[in-house]
C-alpha cells in the first residue's frame, strides 16, 4: 500500500514576493553583517576552520567575521541537487527544484493519545505508529522524528527514534533529533547499515540532519559537531533558522530575514569550507513572536510571507529548502489549524520549497495529533491540485461539449463530462452533507480524520526491515547508552 | 516641585527612556531627594502603570521590557547611596533564574525574569546551558529564596531534578523553593521531581513566585 509519493511538480501558478533587487539588498545585507557584526560558532573544530580559511576569529567569544568573498566562494561550491534516498529506492525524494515534498512535524513532546483521546507524554510506540501511519500515507514523503521517545534514555533516545522509524517505514528519515557530535556518530553508523556501508551514505543518504541555528546570530556547539560529521559522509544537513521577530530577531520582515539568513548561509558556508561539495539545505521557520506574550505563534501573516520569502533566498544560492509549514498555534484541529495549515503551506508550495514541515502538529509544534495529521495531509493534496492550475487548450475549452448542449440542459451525460470528472478534487474531510444528516450526528472533519488514521494503522504493514540490521543498530544504541 | 520631578520619573519609565531615568536618578541625588521617595513615588509608578497596561493587553511586551531596563538602570544609580543611608529597596525575594545545561533556549527564562523583576523581585538571571553547581552556587551566594529553572527540551528536563536532587543531597533543598517552566514542563513533571511548582507561562511564574514568598 502507498509505495506512491505525491509531490507537487511543475506548478502553474506563480508568486512574486520579492523582486530581484530586493533579494540582493537581502543578500548584501547579510554580508555585511557576517562581515561586521559576525556570528557566533561555539564549537572548536568550526572555530579552527574558520580560522584556516582565513576569517576574523575572536575565541573568547567565539565570534567569526568573514569577508563577502570567502562566504560567496564557499556557496558556490554547495551541490544545487541530490536526492533524499528511501530505504526502498522507489521512494527517494528528488531535491532538484521541482519538487515539493511533505514531511511529518518532528520532536513534539506530547500525543493526543489515538485511542483514548487524552493527552499524555510522548514516548517510543508513537514514534513506531506515527511513521507507520506515515508510511501508508501518499501524502507524506519523508519523515522527522515525530515526537520524542521520552521513555529511553536522553543520551541515545535520538537514536531509538531513527531505529524505530526504519523499522516501521521505508521512506526517508529526516532527524533533528540528533544535536551532539557522539550520537551523530552512532546514527551515522546506523544509516550505513542500510546504505550498504559508509562510502555509500554520498550515493544513497537515507538519513538527513536538520540543526536549529541559535538566533540571534549565533549556533549551538553540539549541532555544529553533528552537522560537519555528517558532511564528512555525504548525509545532507540543513540549517534552520527560527528568527522571532521581536525576540530573537528585528521586529521588521526584511531584517528579521537578514539575521535568520546570515546564520543560514554562514553555517552552510562552513560545512562548504570543511567538506567541499557536501550536500546541504536551507531550512527556516521565522515567525514573529506573539506582541503580548512573547510566545511563540508558529502561524499568522508574517509566518506565511517568510514561508514564501524564504524559497526565493534558498533559490539565490542555489540550494535546496526545507520550510517550516503547517505550524499553528490551535489547541485542537480546529479553525485555526486549517488557517494556518493552509496559507503556509499554501505559500510555500507555491514558490516549491523542496520541503515542506510538516504535518501533525498542535499548540506551537508541541502536541501531535493524528486527526490533524490526516487533515494536513488532505490539505497538501489540495495543494498539489491547485499547483497544477487552469490548463487552457481544445481539450479543456470542450467547445464540442459546449455545443452539444446549448443553451440551457446539463453536462452530466456528456462522454467530455466522464473523460475529466476524475480530475476534480475529491475531499475525503469536507463537510457537504444535507444539514439533517450533520444534524444527526454531528460530527466533522476531526471525526473522520481519525477514523482513518485508526483504520490505516491497524491495516498497514510496512515492508519489515532486514532483522539482522536491526539488530545491529541496536548493538550500536547499546554502546552509546550510559550504564 | 518633587511632585513634578516623580511624574518626570514615572514617565521615564513609561516612556522606556534608560538615558532619562538615569539623569532624574542623577539630579534626585544632587537635590539631595531621598532614594527611597525616588523610587517609590516615581519611577515605581511608572513600572506599575505599564504593568497595568500590559496586564491589560493595552501594553506590549517591548514595552514592558523598556521600562523594566529603564527601572533597573535608575535603581543602580541610586544603589550607592541607599547603601551609604544604609538602607535597601523592600523586595519581594530573590531569585535566581537559568535554562539548564545543554539547553539554550533563552526566551522564555529571559520573560519570566523581566516579569518577575517589574513585579518587585531581585532577578539573577545566570543565562543559558547552566551546569547544576553554577545554578546551586549562584543561589547560595546570593541568598536567594527562589530557584528559577527553565527546561525546553525533553534531554534537558531531566537537568531540572539532578539539580533537585543536588539540594537534597547537600542538605539545601529546604533553604530554596524550586520553580520549573518550559515547553516540555507539565503538573506531572513537577510533581514527579518534587518541585514547589511550575508554570506555563510569564504571569503564572509571578503569581507562583509571590504565593511561594508569601506575599499573594
Ligand atoms: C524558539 C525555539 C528555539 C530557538 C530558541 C532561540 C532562543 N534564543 O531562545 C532555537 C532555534 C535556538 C531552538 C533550538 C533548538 N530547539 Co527549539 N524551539 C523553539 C520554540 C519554537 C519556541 C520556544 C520559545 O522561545 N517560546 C516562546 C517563549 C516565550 O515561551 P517558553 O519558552 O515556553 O517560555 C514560557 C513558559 O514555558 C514559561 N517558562 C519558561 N521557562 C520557565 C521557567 C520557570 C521557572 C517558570 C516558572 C516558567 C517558565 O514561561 C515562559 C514565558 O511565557 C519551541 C516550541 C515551543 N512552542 O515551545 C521549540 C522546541 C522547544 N525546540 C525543540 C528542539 C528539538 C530544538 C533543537 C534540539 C533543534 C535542533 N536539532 O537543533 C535545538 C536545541 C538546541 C539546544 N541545545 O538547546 C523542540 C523540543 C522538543 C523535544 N522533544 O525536546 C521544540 C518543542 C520544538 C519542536 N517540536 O521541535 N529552538
Amino acid at each position: 500500500m502507498s509505495k506512491n509519493i505525491k509531490s507537487i511538480s511543475n506548478p502553474k501558478l506563480k508568486l512574486e514576493v520579492l523582486t530581484t533587487e530586493e533579494v540582493q539588498k537581502i543578500h548584501d545585507a547579510t554580508l555585511w553583517i557576517i562581515e561586521n557584526v559576525g556570528v557566533r560558532f561555539p564549537s572548536k573544530r568550526a572555530l579552527e576552520i574558520w580560522e584556516a580559511n582565513g576569517a576574523a576569529v575572536d575565541h573568547e567569544k567565539k565570534i567569526v567575521r568573514a569577508k563577502p568573498q570567502l562566504i560567496e566562494d564557499a556557496l558556490k561550491k554547495c551541490p544545487p541537487k541530490y536526492i533524499l534516498a528511501a530505504r526502498d529506492p522507489e521512494q527517494d525524494c528528488s531535491l532538484d527544484g521541482n519538487h515539493v515534498y511533505l514531511g511529518t512535524d518532528g520532536c513534539g513532546v506530547e500525543v493526543i493519545d489515538i485511542e483514548t483521546g487524552q493527552k499524555r507524554t510522548s514516548q517510543l510506540s508513537d514514534v513506531r505508529d506515527i511513521s507507520r501511519l506515515a508510511d501508508a500515507t501518499e501524502e507524506v514523503g519523508f519523515h522527522w522524528v515525530p515526537v520524542s521517545a521520552q521513555d529511553v534514555p536522553p543520551e541515545a533516545r535520538g537514536l531509538h527514534e531513527v531505529r524505530a522509524i526504519w523499522e516501521n517505514s521505508t521512506k526517508h528519515v529526516q532527524t533533528e533529533s540528533i544535536y551532539n557530535a557522539d550520537e551523530a556518530k552512532a546514527a551515522i553508523e546506523m544509516a550505513a547499515l542500510i546504505a550498504g556501508g559508509k562510502d555509500k551514505l554520498r550515493e544513497r543518504p537515507v538519513l538527513s540532519l536538520m540543526q536549529c541555528t541559535a538566533p540571534p546570530l549565533g549556533h549551538d556547539g553540539g549541532s555544529l559537531d553533528a552537522a560537519l560529521l555528517a558532511a564528512e559522509v555525504g548525509i545532507p544537513t540543513g540549517f534552520m533558522t527560527m528568527a522571532a521577530c521581536l525576540t530573537t530577531g528585528p521586529v521588521t520582515l526584511a531584517g528579521n530575514l537578514a539575521v535568520g539568513n546570515a546564520e543560514v548561509i554562514a553555517a552552510t558556508a562552513l560545512l562548504q569550507l570543511a567538506c567541499p561539495g557536501a550536500p546541504v539545505f536551507y531550512a527556516a521557520a521565522q515567525t514573529a513572536s506573539d506582541l503580548r506574550t512573547g510566545a511563540y505563534t508558529g502561524g499568522g501573516p508574517e509566518d506565511f510571507l517568510f514561508g514564501a520569502a524564504t524559497n526565493v533566498l534558498s533559490d539565490f544560492y542555489n540550494i535546496p529548502l526545507s520550510m517550516g509549514a503547517f505550524a499553528t498555534g490551535a489547541k485542537d484541529p480546529n479553525w485555526q489549524a486549517g488557517l494556518e495549515g493552509a496559507m503556509s503551506s499554501f505559500m510555500a508550495s507555491v514558490v516549491m520549497s523542496d520541503m515542506l514541515l510538516g504535518c501533525g502538529f498542535l499548540h506551537g509544534s508541541r502536541i501531535w495529533s493524528f486527526a490533524e495529521m490526516m487533515m494536513d495531509c488532505e490539505i497538501f493534496s489540495i495543494m498539489h491540485k491547485m499547483m497544477k492550475g487552469i490548463v487552457v487548450n481544445e481539450e479543456t475549452l470542450a467547445l464540442d461539449a459546449i455545443a452539444a448542449v446549448g443553451p440551457g440542459g446539463h453536462f452530466l451525460a456528456q462522454k467530455h463530462t466522464r473523460n475529466h470528472m476524475r480530475e476534480i478534487f475529491l475531499p475525503e474531510f469536507m463537510d457537504r452533507r444535507p444539514y439533517s444528516e450533520w444534524e444527526s450526528k454531528k460530527d466533522d472533519a476531526r471525526d473522520w480524520a481519525l477514523a482513518k488514521a485508526r483504520k490505516k494503522l491497524k491495516e498497514h504493514q510496512p515492508d519489515l526491515l532486514d532483522p539482522k540490521i536491526s539488530a545491529e543498530m541496536a548493538k550500536i544504541i547499546k554502546s552509546v547508552e550510559k550504564e | 516641585m518633587s511632585e513634578e520631578m516623580y511624574k518626570e520619573m514615572a514617565q521615564s519609565i513609561i516612556d522606556g527612556d534608560s538615558d532619562k531615568s538615569v539623569e532624574l536618578a542623577q539630579k534626585a541625588i544632587e537635590i539631595q531627594m531621598h532614594p527611597l521617595d525616588a523610587i517609590t513615588k516615581g519611577f515605581v509608578v511608572g513600572v506599575n502603570y505599564i504593568g497595568d497596561q500590559f496586564g491589560k493587553g493595552e501594553a506590549f511586551l517591548p514595552e514592558l521590557v523598556m521600562a523594566g531596563e529603564a527601572m533597573k538602570a535608575a535603581v543602580a544609580t541610586l544603589d550607592p547611596e541607599l547603601r551609604k543611608l544604609g538602607e535597601a529597596r523592600e523586595i519581594m525575594g530573590r531569585v535566581v533564574l537559568a535554562t539548564v545545561e545543554g539547553d539554550i533556549h533563552e526566551i522564555g527564562k529571559t520573560l519570566v525574569g523581566t516579569m518577575l523583576s517589574a513585579s518587585g523581585f531581585e532577578v539573577y538571571d545566570i543565562g543559558v546551558d547552566a551546569p547544576a553547581d553554577k545554578i546551586i552556587g549562584k543561589a547560595i551566594e546570593v541568598d536567594a529564596n527562589i530557584i528559577g529553572m527553565s527546561a525546553l527540551l525533553t534531554t534537558t528536563m531531566v537537568r531540572q531534578r539532578e539539580v533537585i536532587d543536588e539540594l537534597e543531597k547537600e542538605g539545601l533543598r529546604g533553604k530554596f523553593k524550586v520553580i520549573v517552566g518550559g515547553a516540555p514542563i507539565t503538573r506531572e513533571w513537577y510533581e514527579k521531581i518534587k518541585a514547589d511548582g511550575y508554570s506555563e507561562d510569564a504571569i503564572g511564574a509571578v503569581k507562583l513566585a509571590k504565593e511561594l514568598v508569601g506575599k499573594e
